[in-house]
């Protein structure tokens, strides 16, 4: 056991000894302390300001700054440069600061959690940044782990405990961990937990979530790890009181922590096209500097060699080329302000503005959670107004993550719609009354179900609803927890489950208890208990589970539910006319999106029973193929069943999401959902969204296991889309061909079809690779939707990133687990859903809220007008500074090249930070083109942005030449007027303060009245700051031309009584008028012209706006569109392996009334358990598997059949 | 110019709908607050640019500028105006001689005398301006070649006037007044003399009120305030290099003496542009008589400002005033120009909406 010091920075393997402190102190592992901050007190200005100078923006400012001290070049004063520049420091830390504050917060509460530690042979409660690796570790029921930790015992027989696993991977389901037997034994016994001395060696920190491998040596012996022994970091502690751990990785190392990656620092595309920008003005401006320079030298030699008796050259100054090179910094330094600091801080400021308005509309807070949107990022708000591409999870983004009981057939029977007295159908909303159920005491009541009928009938004692309910009673794997009396509590494995359970509960058949051998269940008040014979439980291949059970009466029963083409294969042939029924049930059941699930009973035969029990039991001890001899067993009594019916589970979408599905697509946005549950959850999921439709052309499934397969299901697909354009692929079939033909006629109507692209998870690793993504990011886009299931993290990122790296759109993703928070760092737009229980995606993300609706007007309303005043601000600034700086330009012809500026020093600090910066700022956080309700009204509004219309090199280009003009308008209208005048008075105005002062005037005005134009809609805040900046400009002009001032700083304020000389002058006047009219009317004709000759979408519905703003706006509704056919039959989120667990006993508490557990059979089941689960994480359900079982039906009615439906028909 | 409106207050749809149970007062709940404000409903004027907006915009600049233009042409053309060009650079300039032999050091003024007639005659105050070409008073190393400390009175900045002086800051002593603005004061003396029966009357000519009031009570102090007698107190230093005299005695009056001759002022105040005219004397009108009567008349000029090295040109301007300054067609004409350009423009834009425009009609907005 060498282990080098160095070696700990490139870890190879870890050694984590228990108990030992001084051991593992050797290694330099990580601890449990995390650091988000980057600064604390004392490091905060150098930091901050390194980190601030290392922006090219800011260095270049210094850089000038320098520049500025060299009495040679500098062409202006310091101050002109020092000012801003010290405001956009101090701004800029002054945000540093704060967000840094709040990750010094944020940490600290992370850190000072507490969890018990075992010290000293002692438990103490610590605070989690105390926690170190190979520390012993209480936790305790509901607790968060606190480290990734190695499981030694738990409260839990056998070493269990469970674990909700959503802030990592999503899923909401418990998990199951089970320690090693020797440990588990060590149970709560402190001294021998004290006395633990195992070194666990393993793998070095990495961010497989899934992955676990190590080896503990305790005791002289091997023990081997995997990952059903680690409770990682940032999982809940579910059902179990306590349990011990040993920590392995802490803090910063932990597999959370390592999954979490690196904080990208994101850019807008805005951004990226500003810094081009600023570079291409960079290399404007040396052109300028270059011209002018030249100019110099010219003038130098031609003119200024001779002026030199009034003007001696400095001794520096040896020649003329030399002068030459000195007016080229000078011209640097005076032209700077085409890229004017404030450019900077003000795009931050209303990004920071924008932000705020997002935090604060109230039609993005969610009042049942108490949640406000919050903008996270305060740095990407215009972007939204580009996403093209809205990456989604599913679960808990889309849907609510609950499972409500809502619709079911019984015995050829609906229930669960509502009619009036009329007989229409009543669309059920929060208000529709709910079946009372106060009859029943052992009621949830949190239940709501809408239609009493079904209700009237089980108190009527109709067998069948009886039957019914008793099975959803009995057929499960759900465990109760009865704090109370009456108060039960249903710990499902699937939230499908427990909504059966818990529908069962309600009307009446209530599961109060079980052990391994009964179940207990209150009918309609009474006790009945059950002996529980068997439990076949669900696997992906059967998806059914049955239990058999001996009724109070002594009759055998098997009750099964499952998948409907699953359990119509193996009814009775009697049932068949209520088959057709209930699958017709089925079928509209699925057309609402709701999850099916078809019910069916059987009386057994004693005898049969006994012998079948036999053969179980031989078959429990084999340990070849025992799978198979299982499937084959459960498949041989899962026969001739009687159907009762089927029930419908709606997994609640959170509210408005396909409205909001509908707009987002109207808006030309692609909606790709990524999850990572099962096929047919997603699926149903995206039709109960109306993301599939089955009037859609073709939905594609992409399941295949190896990567050639994947390409050509790909491929396929695209051909069938777009028409055999490529070659045909190699080993195409007849069939194919034959497909192919029929599609030449679909080929016509491609750009109107809809498709739909399904990709598996497994597909999906295949598809991602690289020579295969472009097909399928070919294919994809082809599609009107995409889902992708059974998705990991990774891939989830891979997706987002292909999408990102190929197409070059603006991606949005948004999720609420831990599993998406790598999809939603990759993505230039993260949203996290905030207010469930997990955290993780909400602190990576860029944007949060409560509800996936609010996506809607996060970007149709917020991005949109981001973006939009973004743009306008962005043309505005460059026009605004081409303007004012390129007058030095102009007039660097008429003053020998000599970098003289044309305005005084003053005006030129101030121009930018205090006579302009307001209205444009004012316009950039407050200006809308049209009101919100057009925006949500008109989804095409968003269009502009994702085709970056609005500010691009183009419209750079216009406004950069709109401003060139301006500065000629503004440099020679004053120069021709100025060429002889006096004033009034006789004496000379012609001098270059006067100049100055005019043209500064008229330069105020020509910007003011062009904001003016700009802003489209005035607010009290804009012309507050409109007319006050003219008015601020004029007070602060004729406050530094003031006596006062020039007699404390007689050589900083030259300029005195300029402006009460010059503004007092009538053709002074004149001029200002004159310029401003000529800046301004070409700007107003073209505005004019293309709003009237090519009017944008935005230009016609503002008008409309106008038109129309007395009228009350009426709500748009977008119609649910209900779907018929196509059923999918499912589960949820269904793992296998409880109902062995069930029936073992293993998982029941002790003192419950439990019966002895058989001995010897505890190792072995544990293995087959662990065996499961390895082969259910590979071998997942697909489709060709289901559609193998769907074997011939058999057609003939049967006598109880028949009965039944005509019972039903009499009742109708 | 513009259509315009007040949006009502739209209203607030409360979608998200009353706080669930889970809220437990309204004084803790992170609901944001409703103001019009925070939920960007400000009322709002929106206006928009429509032809019943813009087209009587464009018409009403073009009735209105073309009065003005025709207003100021006018008024610009009744100026009298008198220009003389007399550098001196052609052999048959009165002036050649002076031009060509002239240095710093001569000790004997060189004059000479042009000889002009007034065709038409000015009255009112007339002012008599010097004008000077490709004279770059608005070169930077010019411009910034003074020290306003110094011309203020600040006895500290004339003992050690400003590094932005330099080369003109100390020969020796320090110069007073530094500065390449300050040594190059023009110094030619003008002086005007009307022929009348054969002899000729030099027509009298004002030297107070040609700089601006606030230059030469507020900009520009002597040092030592009102202290008559300058020599003491600018004993320290010395007279800038191409000065004949030293600055206490570019007058013999007091008030126009030292830092604040007005003379000095006016030239101090430099040009925007490479050529210019200064204000150098006034000739006040008197009496019912015009101020200057039509005839001939001789201006006699001490030539002692060369130009000619920098091909720079002198003249010398008398011009009346009117209440927008001096001669100066250039307005008239922009006005007149752009009032007709807005106007034309009106009638082109008219005619485009008319013919292709879109009038107003949003109904093919697909919603």
């Amino acid at each position: 056991m060498t282990f080098c010091a160095k070696d700990t920075w490139i870890e190879e393997e870890r050694h984590v000894k228990a108990n030992d402190r001084d051991y593992n102190d050797k290694f330099l592992y990580a601890a449990n302390h995390i650091k988000t901050s980057k600064y604390n007190i004392f490091t905060f200005l150098p930091i901050n300001l390194f980190e601030q100078f290392q922006r090219v923006a800011n260095a270049y400012f210094l850089f000038l700054l320098i520049l500025q001290l060299i009495p040679q070049i500098s062409s202006l004063s310091w101050f002109t440069t020092i000012v801003p520049l010290a405001l956009v420091l101090a701004v800029t830390a002054v945000k540093d600061a704060t967000d840094d504050y709040f990750r010094h917060k944020s940490d600290l509460q992370v850190n000072t959690r507490h969890s018990e530690l075992l010290i000293r042979g002692r438990l103490e409660s610590e605070k989690w940044m105390n926690v170190r690796v190979g520390d012993l570790i209480k936790l305790e029921n509901n607790q968060f782990v606190a480290a990734d930790i190695l499981l030694l015992s738990s409260s839990e027989p056998y070493g269990l405990c469970y674990i909700e696993t959503a802030e990592l991977d999503g899923e909401t389901n418990l998990k199951v961990r089970q320690a090693l037997t020797v440990t588990s034994e060590l149970g709560a016994d402190i001294t021998g937990l004290a006395e633990f001395d195992g070194e666990v060696v393993c793998e070095p920190p990495n961010n497989r979530l899934d992955r676990f491998t190590g080896t503990l040596f305790w005791k002289d012996n091997k023990y081997p790890l995997d990952n059903d022994k680690m409770l990682l970091r940032g999982c809940v502690l579910r059902n179990t009181e306590w349990c011990f751990g040993m920590v392995i990785f802490a803090g910063l190392q932990t597999k959370l922590m390592q999954n979490c990656g690196k904080t990208k620092f994101k850019r807008t595309s805005i951004d990226r096209l500003m810094n081009t920008l600023v570079l291409w003005i960079f290399g404007f401006l040396t052109c300028m500097g270059i011209i002018l320079a030249v100019g110099n030298t010219i003038w130098e030699e031609r003119v200024g060699r001779m002026f030199r008796v009034y003007l001696r050259w400095d001794e520096v100054l040896s020649s003329s080329v030399f002068s030459g090179f000195l007016t080229f910094w000078s011209y640097v330094i005076i032209l700077n302000t085409v890229v004017p600091i404030s450019l900077y801080v003000s795009v931050e400021v209303i990004r920071l503005g924008h932000s705020y308005f997002i935090n604060w509309d109230r039609r993005m807070y969610y009042g049942r959670r108490d949640t406000p949107a919050e903008a996270r990022t305060t740095t990407l708000n215009e972007e939204l107004g580009q996403v093209e591409y809205v990456f989604s999870d599913k679960t808990g983004t889309l849907t609510q993550n609950i499972m409500a009981f809502n619709k079911c057939s019984i015995d050829g029977k609906t229930y669960g719609e509502v009619f009036d007295e009329f007989g229409h159908k009543v669309e059920i909303t929060e208000k529709t009354p709910c079946v009372d159920f106060s009859f029943n005491p052992l009621r949830d009541r949190r239940f709501r179900f809408h239609d009493g009928s079904l209700a009237e009938a089980v108190k009527l004692g109709e067998p069948t609803a009886h039957e019914f309910f008793r099975l959803l009673a009995l057929c499960h794997t759900v465990m109760p927890e009865e704090k109370s009396e009456g108060d039960l509590l249903y710990q499902a494995q699937s939230p499908d489950e427990g909504a059966l359970v818990t529908a069962a509960r309600n009307f009446g058949f209530v599961f109060r208890a079980r052990t391994p051998e009964t179940i207990t269940v209150y009918e309609m008040g009474t006790p009945v208990t059950y002996q529980l014979l068997a439990i076949l439980d669900f696997n992906n291949v059967r998806k059914r589970m049955s239990v058999i059970v001996r009724t109070p009466e002594g009759r055998l029963k098997l009750y099964s539910k499952g998948a409907d083409t699953i359990i119509f294969d193996r009814l009775d042939p009697s049932n068949e006319e209520l088959m057709y029924t209930t699958s017709e049930h089925l079928n509209e059941f699925a057309g609402e999106g709701l999850r099916t699930l078809a019910l069916a009973y059987k009386d057994l035969d004693e005898d049969l029973f006994e012998e079948w029990m036999k053969k179980l039991h031989f078959a429990s001890t084999v340990l070849d193929n025992r799978e198979d001899i299982l499937a084959a067993l459960y498949e041989e009594i899962e026969r001739d069943l009687m159907l009762l019916g089927a029930t419908a589970i709606e997994d609640k979408l959170q509210e408005g999401v396909s409205e909001t599905i509908a707009c987002l697509t109207l808006a030309n946005i692609k909606i790709w959902v990524l999850t990572g549950d099962k096929l047919e959850t997603a699926m149903n999921i995206g039709y109960s969204c109306n993301m599939l439709r089955d009037d859609m052309n073709e939905v594609f499934i992409i399941s295949g296991h190896t990567a050639q397969e994947v390409q050509q299901q790909l491929r396929g697909a695209r051909e069938r889309i777009v028409g055999p354009r490529s070659e045909v692929p190699n080993g195409a079939t007849d069939a194919e061909k034959a497909d192919r033909n029929r599609k030449d006629s679909v080929f016509e109507e491609t750009f109107t079809a809809e498709y739909a692209l399904i990709v598996n998870g497994h597909s999906l690793a295949h598809a991602l690779e690289a020579h295969t993504e472009a097909v399928l990011l070919d294919t994809a886009c082809l599609c009107k939707t995409v889902i992708c299931c059974r998705v990991t993290p990774l891939q989830k990122a891979q997706v987002v990133e292909l999408v990102k790296r190929r197409r070059g759109v603006v991606t949005l993703a948004i999720g609420d687990g831990a599993n998406d928070v790598s999809m939603i760092k990759t993505a230039h737009i993260g949203v996290g859903i905030s207010g469930q229980e997990g955290m993780q995606a909400v602190l990576a993300s860029d944007y949060s809220f409560a509800q996936f609706r609010y996506l809607q007007r996060l970007l149709l309303v917020h991005g949109r007008w981001s973006y939009f005043r973004m743009c306008n601000f962005l043309c505005y600034f460059f026009y605004k500074n081409f303007a004012f700086t390129l007058v030095h330009f102009w007039f660097g012809f008429f003053c020998g090249f000599s970098a003289q500026t044309v305005y005084d020093q003053w005006f030129i600090t101030l121009f930018n930070i205090v006579y302009t910066s307001l209205p444009v700022l004012a316009m950039g956080l407050f200006d809308k083109d049209v009101n919100e309700q057009n925006s949500l009204r008109h989804p095409k509004l968003y269009e502009p942005g994702q085709l970056n219309l609005l500010f691009n090199k183009r419209q750079f280009f216009l406004c950069t030449l709109q401003g060139v003009y301006t500065s000629f308008a503004l440099f020679f209208i004053p120069y021709g007027a100025f060429w002889h005048a006096v004033r009034d008075d006789g004496s000379h105005i012609s001098d270059q303060q006067s100049f100055a002062v005019t043209i500064a005037t008229s330069l105020v005005i020509v910007v003011s009245v062009q904001i003016g134009l700009d802003t489209h809609s005035w607010t009290v805040v804009n012309h507050f700051y409109i007319w006050g900046s003219v008015a601020v400009y004029f007070a602060i002009t004729f406050a530094m031309h003031c006596d006062g001032i020039f007699s404390i700083f007689p050589s900083h304020f030259s300029f005195v009584g300029t402006a009460r000389n010059s503004l007092t002058q009538k053709s002074v006047w004149l001029v200002i008028l004159l310029t401003t009219v000529v800046c301004v009317v070409p700007v107003v004709a073209v505005r004019f012209l293309r709003a009237d000759l090519y009017p944008t979408h935005a230009d016609k519905v503002r008008r409309l706006q106008q038109a129309s703003r007395r009228q009350r706006p009426q709500e748009q509704s977008l119609k649910r569109v209900r779907r018929t056919s196509s059923r999918r039959s499912a589960y949820a989120a269904h793992q296998e392996g409880y109902g062995e667990l069930i029936t073992s006993g293993r998982n029941m508490k002790p003192g419950r009334p439990v019966s002895a557990p058989p001995a010897g059979h505890g190792a072995s089941w544990i293995e087959s358990l662990l065996r499961k689960r390895s082969d259910g994480a590979i071998g997942v359900a697909t489709e060709t598997q289901g559609a193998r079982a769907a074997g011939p039906r058999s057609h003939s009615a049967g006598a109880e059949g028949t009965g039944q439906s005509k019972r039903q028909q009499s009742r109708d | 110019m513009m259509a315009s409106s007040y949006n009502a207050k739209e209203e607030d749809g409360h979608l998200s709908g009353t706080p669930g149970p889970g809220v437990v007062g309204a004084d803790t709940s992170k609901k944001p607050d409703n103001t019009a404000f925070k939920q960007q409903r400000l009322p709002a004027w929106q206006p928009i640019l429509t032809a019943g907006t813009v087209l009587p915009a464009f018409f009403a600049i073009g009735v209105i500028f073309i009065p003005i233009g025709i207003g100021l042409y006018v008024t610009s053309n009744n100026i009298r105006e008198f220009e003389i060009d007399y550098t001196g650079l052609e052999a048959s300039s009165p002036c050649f001689n002076c031009s060509q032999s002239y240095s710093w050091n001569n000790t004997k003024p060189c004059t000479c005398s042009v000889s002009f007639t007034l065709d038409q005659a000015f009255e009112g105050n007339v002012f008599m301006y010097y004008g000077l070409s490709n004279f770059y008073q608005n070169h930077r190393r010019y411009v910034k070649s003074r020290d306003d400390r110094q011309l203020n009175g600040d006895t500290s900045a004339l003992k050690d006037p400003s590094k932005e002086c330099e080369p003109y800051r100390k020969n020796v002593k320090p110069i007073a007044p530094c500065g390449a603005i300050a040594n190059s004061l023009f110094n030619d003396t003008l002086a005007l003399y009307i022929s009348s029966n054969g002899t000729q009357i030099e027509i009298p000519l004002s030297k107070k009120g040609i700089a601006w009031w606030t230059d030469k009570h507020v900009k520009f102090r002597n040092p030592g305030g009102n202290n008559s007698n300058l020599a003491p107190v600018f004993k320290d230093t010395t007279k800038p290099v191409n000065w004949a005299k030293p600055v206490y005695e570019l007058d013999t009056d007091p008030e126009n003496n030292g830092f604040i001759n007005e003379d000095f002022i006016v030239w101090m105040r430099t040009a925007a542009l490479p050529t210019f005219r200064k204000l150098y004397r006034i000739i006040q009108k008197k009496g019912m008589t015009p101020t200057l009567p039509r005839g001939n008349y001789t201006l006699l000029i001490t030539y002692n400002y060369p130009v000619h090295s920098f091909e720079g040109r002198k003249r010398m301007i008398l011009s009346t005033i009117s209440w927008m300054g001096g001669k100066n067609p250039f307005l008239g004409i922009a006005y007149i120009t752009v009032g007709s350009v807005c106007f034309f423009l009106g009638v082109v834009l008219f005619i485009i909406h008319h013919k292709y425009g879109n009038r107003g009609n949003s109904s093919d907005i697909p919603s």
